[in-house]
């Protein structure tokens, strides 16, 4: 398929979305098909899904063609204690050989990398924004599916496989056809006790898992306005969970306060000359989108998931649906089988559901600001003289080195660790459980993570997602809680 | 990658909405630096019990379907985790043809870099075929060049397919090996983009 070099660089940008803005400005050439190569700027790396991409490099004898556009962590297998101790003491085998594999092919690639016990080091989505790697109207790619977290900042960010990590590497573009335009506007002032967590599973049980399949969401209103960064990133970052693979948020302020002085965001005239041309990422007044959803803030209650998937979604003052309240049999069968797996009753109210575990990390809710508001419940909590529910085992992950560093001087670590928590070092730990934290059958999760998928926490676990607050108020209470009543 | 032209092959019917990545292969196989040897992890927790015995009811683990080359599934499949992991111990289990209503984006993509092609038909269709595939008789003819799925009992389904994905997978062509003929764009974008976006190159 031949592929046509473009004429102009940089098209006349008017009546464009945001998504149209930076696709152009990164498209190299393009064939007659409609697929592109696509240039992208940052490439984020870690252990689980690129041994394999290296290994075709070198089958092939191809170099990595930016290695200085490439950043590399220890994330996924890491282990959330003993990390100073380095790799070489981390038990599980296949764990250890990965993460030394990792070591391996980045420094004979001479890419930048944060090995596990760097403090800068941390879960990829955590560390890209903390570093200022991550910027507005850039292309960003990961080999995981949350990379869609960096769109908070109004930048391109998708997860791909290991053979498109395979390609970025040798040719720093990604072959793809273009996703259409879809935009959520959440409207009006969220309440008390309902988080950026609380709208993003909202918008999931409004569109359904595959509601947003094929596009690229731009969250737009004075709901998302309100968001500081933090909370931009957890809505961001829960788009996959509706299907989409990247969803925006139109830099602003907030975007760019966030980012001044970051390691590598650009400083003295670099900075201005970045900053005037992030000022022209927004959609066009008149751009139009293939599809329009709007949700009110005010409307909401904090929510929590009764089932498998994330559009499985109730408002913490609701009850487990009944199955035969769906329409569609399929949907039906589903419920049937979600309600068996996690042990509920149909009609119970969500607050009966007794706790065995709570989790507070992952890359969807494990930065500064969802410590703090974790801390907040936690330490009214013990104000009351009330501590983590006593049959309950309650763990934090912080998502990095230096968000856990934060915490630590802000006394965090000592709320949490007064009240029962177990304080952990960085990593995406019991989100997946691909390291040693992981749930045992049937035991019961309040998670602040992303997927409820049968297994993910481990087999046979049972995880519902909430925010940190109420995961918080889940851990004092010993089941699933209004953290309203905490606040 | 190994190129898709047709295939005849029994196919497996898997009745549920919204198979994940973490059911199609769960994280413990994902601990590997290779590509090869994960069909033992295929639908792990589907086929084995708590004790990795094989649960005799789980469809690929019937006698009847034996060397299933196709599964038929509910809507959405492949959502979750961007791991290719699931189209490579889907393939090294044997099976490199999968229909439903809908795919989840990414695993969509990664299938066409590994000669797995995911089929969409209609949902009466899907229906349809996921019946057959529970009688008698599982034998399925899927052709790419044609676009048809020909039923066990000779229904013919069209597909479509994006033209350009269709001529990779006929030909199991080399993606990254084709975008490096165009070097010199890429080599002109990165020119032009350090003149545009300093910053961008540390300027």
């Amino acid at each position: 398929m031949p592929f046509r070099p473009l004429a102009s660089y940089m098209p006349p940008m008017t009546g464009k979305t945001l998504y149209d803005k930076i696709w152009d400005a990164h498209v190299v050439a393009e064939a007659d098909g409609g697929e592109a190569i696509l240039y992208i700027d940052l490439h984020l790396i870690h252990e689980v899904t690129t041994p394999q991409a290296f290994a075709g490099l070198r089958a092939a004898n191809r170099p990595v063609r930016r290695p200085d556009r490439t950043l590399a962590v220890a994330d996924h297998n890491v282990p959330t204690e003993g990390q100073a101790l380095g790799v070489g003491a981390v038990a599980d085998e296949e764990a250890r050989l990965q993460l030394q594999t990792l070591e391996r092919n980045v420094k004979d690639a001479g890419i930048e990398f944060f090995p596990m016990g760097d403090i800068r080091n941390g879960i990829v989505h955590v560390v890209g924004p903390e570093q200022g790697r991550t910027q507005p109207g850039m292309t960003i790619v990961c080999g995981d599916s949350h990379t869609s977290t960096h769109g908070a900042f109004g930048a391109l960010a998708q997860g791909i496989g290991t053979s498109e990590v395979e390609h970025v590497l040798a040719t720093q573009t990604l072959r793809q056809s273009k996703s259409k335009n879809l935009r959520v506007t959440i409207d009006g002032t969220a309440p008390a006790g309902v988080t950026a967590k609380d709208l993003a599973l909202a918008v999931i049980g409004e569109i359904g898992t595959a509601g947003g399949t094929g596009y690229v969401i731009e969250y737009a209103g004075e709901a998302v306005r309100a968001l500081s960064m933090e909370g931009r990133m957890t809505l961001c970052n829960l788009t996959i969970e509706a299907g989409a693979r990247a969803g925006l948020v139109a830099p602003d302020q907030t975007t760019f306060d966030y980012m001044r002085g970051r390691p590598a965001t650009p400083k003295g005239g670099g900075w201005e000359m970045a900053l005037s041309y992030w000022k022209t990422l927004f959609s066009d007044a008149d751009a139009v989108f293939d599809r329009e959803v709007r949700l009110d803030a005010a409307a909401l209650t904090p929510v929590v998931t009764w089932g498998t998937s994330p559009e499985d979604v109730v408002g913490v003052d609701g009850r487990v649906p009944d199955p035969a309240s769906f329409a569609s049999p399929g949907k039906r069968a589903s419920a049937e089988r979600a309600l068996e797996y996690m042990g509920l009753v149909a009609g119970q109210p969500i607050t009966s559901a007794k706790i065995d575990r709570v989790f507070i990390g992952s890359c969807t809710n494990s930065r500064i600001e969802d410590l703090r508001a974790a801390a907040k419940v936690v330490q009214k909590a013990l104000d009351a003289g009330r501590r983590v529910a006593p049959h309950v085992r309650a763990m934090v992950v912080p998502g990095s080195g230096l968000v856990r560093h934060q915490a630590e001087e802000e006394g965090l670590d000592d709320i949490f660790t007064a009240a029962g928590f177990d304080w952990r070092e960085p990593g995406c730990s019991m989100c997946l459980g691909m390291n040693p934290d992981r749930l045992a059958p049937g035991e019961r999760c309040a998670s602040t993570s992303n997927r409820n998928f049968e297994g993910r926490q481990g087999r046979g676990g049972r995880t519902h997602l909430m925010s940190p607050e109420m995961a918080a108020a889940a851990a004092i209470a010993g089941h699933i809680a209004d953290v309203r009543e905490f606040l | 990658m190994r190129p898709f032209t047709r295939l005849d092959a029994p196919v497996a019917p898997l009745p549920l909405a919204n198979i994940d990545t973490d059911q199609i292969i769960p994280k413990q196989f994902l601990k590997t630096v290779d590509r090869a040897g994960l069909a033992k992890g295929l639908f792990y927790d589907l086929r084995f019990d708590g004790e990795g015995k094989a649960k005799p009811d789980f469809v690929l683990n019937r006698p009847e379907y034996k060397g299933a080359g196709v599964l038929v599934c509910g809507d959405n499949f492949g959502c979750g985790s961007s791991r290719e992991h699931a189209p490579w111990a889907l393939l090294d289990f044997g099976i490199s043809c999968v229909i439903s209503t809908s795919f989840a984006d990414i695993f969509y993509n990664n299938c066409f870099q590994n000669g797995l092609l995911p089929v969409v038909l209609k949902a009466h269709e899907v229906q349809a075929l996921m019946e057959e595939a529970k009688g008698g008789n599982h034998l399925v003819s899927v052709d790419l060049e044609a676009q048809t799925v020909v039923s066990p009992s000779g229904q013919t389904f069209a597909f479509e397919i994006d033209p350009t994905r269709k001529h990779k997978m006929l030909n199991g062509l080399d993606a990254i090996g084709e975008t490096l003929q165009a070097a010199k764009s890429i080599d002109v974008y990165e020119m032009k983009r350090a003149i545009a976006h300093p910053w961008l190159e540390g300027a």
